[in-house]
């Protein structure tokens, strides 16, 4: 009874084990084939796709990098994120202090406010904040003579950071809401005022959350394209990195330059890979913070 | 009297730039897409004229927008379906196992959230390529392949993104529920056990009510996000085709938006908004029940 009991618990485990390993192969072995594909020669593309590359092509990251002007999609991608994320930092930290830990008339309503924010997804709303930036550009140019609201990437990390306040704030003030009061207490009594209470005590305790904060919204900034498509459909205006890879991968299928697509997709998911492997703990303890635990 | 007047120009200052933003960016377009909806407005003519309900006449009668609602409603079944019952059967195994390498299997399995869609769909593009493609050359072990499997043809489009969006999907919500099963305490499934509980029992009865309240909200979440991630991955992968076959609601909005005709997109964007909240109502309504404490 016993050993039979114990010889299916070794095939379960066996079973399982199988099912992991299958699992952690189907997610590993496309990612690991880009990989090996964006040093392949174009010659390669035609034969056994499971064929090892016959050498270390790198002349296809060359080209995806200046040919292809992924490089300068490159900075273009790393200015609008670093942007949008200082922004976002800027506007939305203070803004979640006053309103998790002031009690003042309108609070509850804003509050609200931004927890029915959470629910309007940007993908909805894309069109209309396009067309109020075009009709801008229109009035701009009566007025002065030219437009820059539309192909510039200052006002897309705007757009960016403005679209990530509802989650953000809801997260920081998750975190805010924990503390005690006795922090501020102790700062009033020492002298300090509101905002060098609110800079020097409370926002270097709120450290963990702000790094929270930061990498969930660098992924999304980083990898977003439909606002960027959108707001930057200039053919000669710059474009982030997402859209500049979409154009290479639409262009590849009547070029067939496959070599410098998988560099060019290799590009952009290695800055993400790197900062997964650095931080992953803090990632995927990070998603269990601001309630969403049962 | 001083302090307090400092206190409102403090709050003030600090809530301020984030209701602003917030106005602009995400409440002055949502109010927009309604607005619109009413009207007739086209990219070259800069006049609009009110047209009442006809943009929703015209929508009802419109055959690519009745495929796109119920391309949407599949995949927001069966990705959900899929993704719960893998991530939720997963993460009880991990969390319920003495698993060697338990934490290279949490690490893999999360990569496909980090990657852009774009990158994904990148990927999905090398898997699915009928000539030798990963996928067609592993399935031509086994059978003739003489007419390659047309992965992205009219038939099997959709078979094709649910894969893709299950497969990006899947370690997110494994991550999340890892994180709420862990919390059950372990002397429940001690006296289960002792009660002569299996495994399957023990995952139906104790876990799965135990992590009800999270099961419920990431509910909701999940498919509001994947009306969104439906788009995300229609556009990037087979931009609606071939021949509307893959058109979801957003991507169809979108695609009406570029033909210049902004009011009958906006009222596909009204249809979008009051399907979203409708769902999430209902799925309120039937995940309901008694929380359980542990």
């Amino acid at each position: 009874m016993d050993v039979k009991r114990q010889g299916g618990d070794r095939l379960y485990k066996f079973f399982i084990y199988v099912m992991l390993i299958l699992l952690a192969v189907t997610i590993l072995v496309p990612v690991a084939w880009v990989f090996m594909a964006s040093i392949k020669e174009n010659s390669e593309f035609y034969g056994n796709p499971w064929a090892l590359p016959r050498g270390l092509y790198w002349q296809n990251f060359v080209e995806a990098w200046n040919a292809a002007n992924m490089g300068s999609y490159m900075l273009n991608s790393v200015l609008v994120t670093a942007l949008a994320l200082v922004l976002l930092l800027l506007i939305a930290l203070p803004a979640s202090y006053c309103l998790s830990r002031f009690k003042f008339k309108g609070r509850k309503f804003l509050n609200t406010c931004f927890m029915a924010g959470l629910f309007i997804n940007v993908n909805y709303i894309v069109v209309p904040i396009f067309l109020m930036l075009r009709d801008g550009d229109v009035w701009l140019k009566k007025v002065f003579g030219g437009g820059f609201l539309l192909n510039n990437l200052v006002m897309l990390a705007v757009v960016y950071a403005a679209t990530a306040l509802p989650f953000t704030i809801y997260l920081l003030s998750g975190y805010f809401q924990t503390l005690a009061h006795d922090y501020e207490e102790a700062a009033y009594i020492d002298g300090a005022g509101y905002r060098t209470t609110m800079w020097r005590i409370i926002f270097p305790m709120a450290k963990p959350s702000i790094i929270t904060v930061i990498l969930f919204n660098f992924l999304s900034f980083w990898n977003e394209y439909i606002i960027s498509m959108t707001l930057m459909s200039s053919a000669k205006g710059p474009k982030t990195l997402p859209v500049g890879l979409l154009n290479l991968m639409q262009a590849q299928q009547s070029a067939a330059q496959y070599g410098i697509m998988y560099a060019g997709l290799v590009l952009v998911m290695l800055p993400t890979l790197i900062l997964y492997i650095c931080v992953q703990n803090q990632l995927t303890q990070g998603m269990t913070m601001g309630g969403l635990k049962g | 009297m001083k302090r307090s007047k400092g206190r409102s120009a403090f709050l003030v200052s600090c809530i301020a730039p984030a209701v602003i933003l917030f106005f602009i960016f995400m409440i002055l377009p949502t109010l927009n897409v309604f607005r619109m909806s009413l009207f007739e407005k086209g990219a070259y003519a800069p006049t609009e004229t009110f047209v009442g309900l006809k943009n929703f006449r015209t929508l009802l009668a419109d055959a690519n927008f009745i495929r796109s609602m119920q391309n949407t409603i599949l995949l927001i079944v069966v990705v959900t379906i899929i993704t719960f019952a893998f991530a939720l059967v997963f993460a009880a195994i991990l969390t319920r196992e003495k698993i060697r390498g338990q934490n290279f299997f949490r690490i893999v399995f999360y990569i496909p959230n980090i990657l852009s869609v774009v990158v994904i769909s990148g990927i999905f593009s090398a898997v699915y390529k009928p000539e030798n493609g990963m996928l067609n050359s592993i399935i031509g072990l086994f059978r003739d392949m003489s007419d390659p499997i047309l992965w992205k043809g009219e038939k099997l489009v959709m078979v094709s993104l649910i894969i893709a969006m299950v497969w990006q999907a899947i370690g997110y919500y494994m991550v999340m529920y890892m994180a709420s099963m862990s919390s059950v305490p372990q002397s429940l499934y001690e006296s289960a056990s002792l009660d002569g509980a299996g495994r399957i029992a023990q995952f139906f009865q104790i876990t799965i009510p135990l992590v009800w309240t999270n099961i419920r909200t990431t509910l909701t979440f999940f498919i509001l996000s994947t009306i969104n991630m439906a788009f995300l991955f229609v556009k990037a992968m087979t931009s609606g085709g071939p021949n509307h076959t893959s058109e979801v609601t957003l991507s169809y909005m979108y695609s009406q938006k570029d033909a210049g005709l902004y009011g009958y997109s906006m009222a596909i964007g009204v249809i979008i908004f009051l399907f979203s909240f409708a769902l999430s109502a209902l799925v309120n309504r039937v995940t309901e029940r008694e929380p359980l404490e542990f």
